[in-house]
């Protein structure tokens, strides 16, 4: 029986094999006859007004197609991007964003005209030629000046700068924070990132007049809403337009919204009757791309003498940017999980989405769930510190205990076991041990630090009585599972891969389910015109929710198949066996019919009364809840006190998804997660010069994406707690490693630091922010 | 006005019309057809573009094509031989040391070159052979692990052939 054999198997994966041999497919790879290139002029300011664009000499340029501005863009698109009202359904202020700047540019980066011509160097040159006058007007920079009254406004005409301020109540504060003996306070900020998908975006557009048909072949997460959203805007049906996105370069949240460069594609193509190909630059790509992060959050934490936590306050204070992106209310959701894998009496947040001239934020590799496990790992050591308590003592102490948990907010943790996640990691690092070795080195002159993060996550978006209010769709995911005639499996889904693994994974799924040779299975994603209509991949959910409804499928296409079976041998439904990809009537397994002879049989004549032929299945999945995956980082760091230079010693992770379908690939994800987790704490930050609004690191110069140098190995562990929400047990994995690892990180930064008495440290901690804290501490 | 230029690739002499300014990595992707060479940054960070110019690795982001003038280019392409993966590749396969794979080429060439230098890298020595090199996606751990496992093969003598089925699937599931 070949049930289970397959899932939990770590095989290769099939993607691979063109990768490594250099036949992946990326956009930029594909070329169609009579393409032309585009090129973006980009905003220099942060903040202006569009004097005057003068095209002459553009136009005049050699291989020129044509150069437009918004004024032509708005005789073939309408309406402006979408915003999904997520979580803040009372947003205060939605300004339409359309594609292309008009009268008034509010970002830097902003587009204001676009170049055609016949390659991209000649589009490049003449886009040099564009003239625009700017009348530079003054740049929102800082959050909490933004938010006072009488503060410049991001774009003329809006009432002030207050994109939405919503508070979350969970539970009775004011009596939490009565009952505390002590409450320690900290002001935390999440700096703001950019995403580096190494594959930069790029799209190409082909629009067929007469027939008004448009194919978009774009970088992207997300297909389906691409479509949606880009064939409104075009005037067309969703059925006049296919959206295809092949190999796909990394995304990590950066491509989950339909971009301004995608709808000025689409009308490029349109307006010069030829497919037109766009091509991201790494300097547009940091200055244009969404970011991730960029928060400031105040905490306050109340907790009793003995280490019970019973309240925690905060306040996020989140840079939207220019416009909203489309999900950049989720990140509110940090109030609704900052509790973590604790129980408190009462968690109260407050979120304020502030409009700055910088590019929008959205979802980045965890987006809100990352600010919120940094925000309650940081609480729960600067509680120990002021206890005298070991952190892991005070995690003990506080775990949830009992599932399924309704935390503050009726949100419901599906499984764990905290503890047991803990003491696998501290047991890997000999913890007492390396105490011990911490204090004799200390009397050395020489300062390690110890970092816990203990952290759960949500994910596996989700539930659509949850997501349908709060994303504005409902955020289930679709399946074809269609079994051939001899036998062969093409599995069609919703989800998009960017290197998740899926090809591989879901056949592994479909394998056991339906008990045919993996061999046999191909799986295919990204083009609208052959899935159902999928929600795309973000927020860990392409398993718990793609991968069920896969298996749905499968379970369809197997009561056929079953129905079949009884009709061919003469027997009731219930007396047939399905021993993996056999069927047979019980008590005689010697006559069996493969999956295959059956799928053959379904497509010819002699079916049973009111069967139709063909076998295959086609499955929307509705998860009942969210899935919670959990588990404890422990990272030990050396600071060299003299230069601020932070080295990891160590990095151990015990994570726990629930049931693993191929060990390989969840390593693989959590290596990944855990070193952009790493790479906040340490290295990144995109800076902004406050007076100009002029991004500062606009380049892998000066934005310090950390290399193969600075990366430690990884020790990794596993505990498996089944997920009761679904029927493979699975929870996701993408996420979790980018949620736990900043706080292990700094909280081991901190500890190191503790005997100088430092009590928190900002990221990235570099060397010379290290350095400042120590020269004054050490006045 | 262009100039000619005439170069080796991946073992094809080839002659081509190009602009002075022509990138190598345009070159090779637009003219010569070869997309398995990526670009990554605009400032020559990256390394996704990485091939071998003469048997050493450079970031073909950072040369005209028509520096390569009378000179040997191998791209990604041209690592296997026939139908046997270069050790580099099939580490990367067996190590998972690839998620998107955009980043890949670069990584397989500069590896490539590596290892040509160094038959038995320290893993210090291989962060620093690979440290012009960025991915996103893994963390770099299973990278490490593949340029290691690649050097072991390397010293063995030993190449895989390409191969559709996963080499530990369960014989189980493969045969049923």
């Amino acid at each position: 029986m070949a049930v289970t054999q397959m899932v939990g198997a770590r095989i290769q994966r099939r993607e691979d094999p063109r990768l490594i041999t250099g036949h992946g497919r990326y956009v930029d790879d594909m070329h169609l006859t009579g393409m032309a290139h585009m090129v973006v002029v980009r905003s220099p300011h942060a903040h202006a007004r569009v004097v005057r664009i003068d095209l002459t000499d553009a136009a005049a340029a050699p291989g020129v197609v044509a150069v437009y501005t918004a004024r032509d863009f708005r005789t073939v698109l309408a309406g402006a991007l979408p915003v999904a009202p997520a979580f803040v359904p009372d947003k205060k202020q939605v300004p339409d964003q359309f594609p292309i700047a008009e009268d008034e540019v509010v970002y830097q980066g902003q587009p204001v005209a676009v170049v055609v011509a016949e390659d991209r160097y000649l589009a490049s040159d003449a886009a040099q030629l564009v003239r625009v006058d700017y009348d530079p007007l003054p740049a929102v920079m800082d959050l909490e000046k933004a938010m006072q009254p009488g503060s410049p406004v991001v774009e003329t005409g809006r009432p002030d700068n207050v994109a939405w301020d919503a508070e979350f109540p969970g539970g009775d504060i004011e009596a939490a924070f009565a009952e505390a003996d002590v409450v320690v306070s900290e002001r935390i900020t999440q700096q703001r990132l950019a995403p580096i998908a190494m594959e930069m975006r790029a799209c190409i557009a082909e629009f067929v007049p007469f027939e008004n048909r448009l194919t978009l072949w774009s970088s992207t997460q997300v297909p389906h809403f691409l479509r949606l959203f880009i064939s409104g805007a075009m005037g067309l049906s969703e059925a006049q337009m296919r959206v295809i996105a092949p190999d796909v370069g990394g995304a990590f949240g950066s491509k989950i919204r339909p971009y301004p460069e995608e709808y000025l594609c689409c009308a490029a193509a349109k307006l010069t009757e030829r497919p037109v190909k766009w091509n991201e630059e790494r300097t547009e790509n940091m200055v244009a791309t969404t970011h991730g992060r960029g928060q400031i959050f105040d905490i306050e934490v109340a907790a009793k003498n003995d280490g019970t936590l019973v309240g925690l306050r905060l306040t996020q204070l989140l840079d939207v940017g220019a416009y909203h992106g489309v999900f950049s209310a989720f990140q509110a959701v940090a109030s609704l999980v900052a509790g973590g894998c604790y129980g408190w009496k009462a968690v109260h947040g407050r979120s304020i989405g502030i409009f700055t001239n910088r590019t929008s934020t959205d979802p980045y590799r965890g987006a809100g769930r990352p600010e919120a496990t940094h925000l309650v790992e940081r609480a729960v050591d600067m509680v120990a510190r002021k206890l005298g308590m070991d952190p892991a003592d005070v995690r003990r102490r506080n775990f949830v205990h009992d599932f399924p948990h309704t935390n503050n907010f009726g949100l419901v943790y599906d499984s764990g076991d905290y503890d047991k996640t803990l003491d696998r990691a501290l047991e890997i690092v000999d913890y007492a041990a390396l105490r011990r070795r911490q204090q004799e080195l200390r009397a050395a002159g020489r300062h390690i630090g110890i970092g816990l993060s203990t952290y759960v996550e949500i994910c596996g978006l989700g539930p659509a009585a949850a997501t349908a209010p709060a994303a504005g769709v409902a955020l289930v995911e679709s399946s074809v599972v269609r079994v051939h005639p001899t036998g062969s499996v093409t599995v069609v889904v919703g989800t998009h891969a960017h290197g998740q693994g899926h090809d591989t994974t879901f056949a592994q799924i479909v394998a056991d389910a339906l008990g045919v040779p993996y061999d046999s299975i191909d799986v295919r994603h990204g083009d609208t015109a052959e899935s159902p209509f999928g929600y795309g991949t973000y927020g860990s959910r392409s398993l718990a929710v793609g991968g069920m409804s896969v298996l749905k499928s499968c379970h369809k296409v197997v009561e056929k198949a079953t129905a079949l079976a009884a009709h061919i041998f003469e027997a009731a439904e219930a007396d047939i066996v399905v021993d993996g990809g056999r069927y047979h009537v019980r008590g005689n397994p010697a006559d069996a019919r493969t999956i295959g002879e059956l799928a053959f049989a379904s497509y010819g004549a002699g079916l049973p009364e009111g069967m139709e032929q063909g076998l295959e299945a086609v499955s929307y999945f509705d998860p009942p809840n969210f899935v919670w995956p959990f588990g404890c980082h422990v990272c030990v760091v050396e600071v060299d006190v003299e230069s601020g230079a932070v080295h990891i010693d160590r990095y151990v992770a015990v994570d726990d998804c629930g049931v693993v379908v191929n060990p390989m690939v969840v390593d693989g994800q959590v290596h990944g997660g855990i070193a952009q987790g790493i790479a906040q704490a340490l290295f990144e930050e995109l800076r902004y010069d406050d007076d100009s609004g002029q991004l500062l690191t606009g380049t892998f110069l000066d934005y310090l994406v950390p290399s193969i140098a600075e990366m430690p190995d990884f020790e990794l562990d596993r505990t498996v707690t089944p997920s009761p929400t679904n029927e493979l047990g699975v929870k996701g994995i993408g996420e979790a490693g980018t949620i736990a690892s900043s706080p292990a990180v700094i909280n081991a930064v901190v500890d190191a630091l503790s005997p100088f008495g430092i009590t928190h440290v900002e990221m990235p901690a570099s060397p010379d922010r290290i350095w400042a804290l120590l020269q004054e501490a050490r006045r | 006005m262009k100039q000619p230029v005439s170069l080796t690739v991946n073992g094809r002499q080839r002659e081509d019309l190009v602009e002075p300014r022509l990138l190598l990595a345009h070159y090779l992707r637009e003219v010569a057809g070869l997309t398995g060479t990526h670009i990554g940054c605009d400032t020559s960070q990256c390394g996704a573009c990485t091939v071998l110019l003469d048997g050493r690795a450079v970031k073909s982001c950072s040369v005209f094509a028509v520096q390569a003038e009378g000179r040997a280019v191998t791209t990604v392409e041209g690592l296997a031989e026939g139908s046997a993966l270069h050790p580099v590749q099939q580490a990367f396969w067996d190590e998972h040391g690839l998620q998107c794979g955009y980043c890949t080429p670069g990584f397989l060439m500069a590896a490539a070159q590596l290892l040509d230098d160094n038959p038995s890298p320290t893993d210090d020595e291989i962060r620093k052979g690979l440290e012009g090199n960025l991915c996103r996606c893994t963390g770099y751990a299973n990278i490490m692990r593949a340029v290691r496992r690649a050097a072991a093969t390397m010293n063995g003598g030993a190449t895989m052939p390409v191969s559709g089925t996963p080499a530990a699937a369960p014989a189980a599931a493969a045969g049923s």
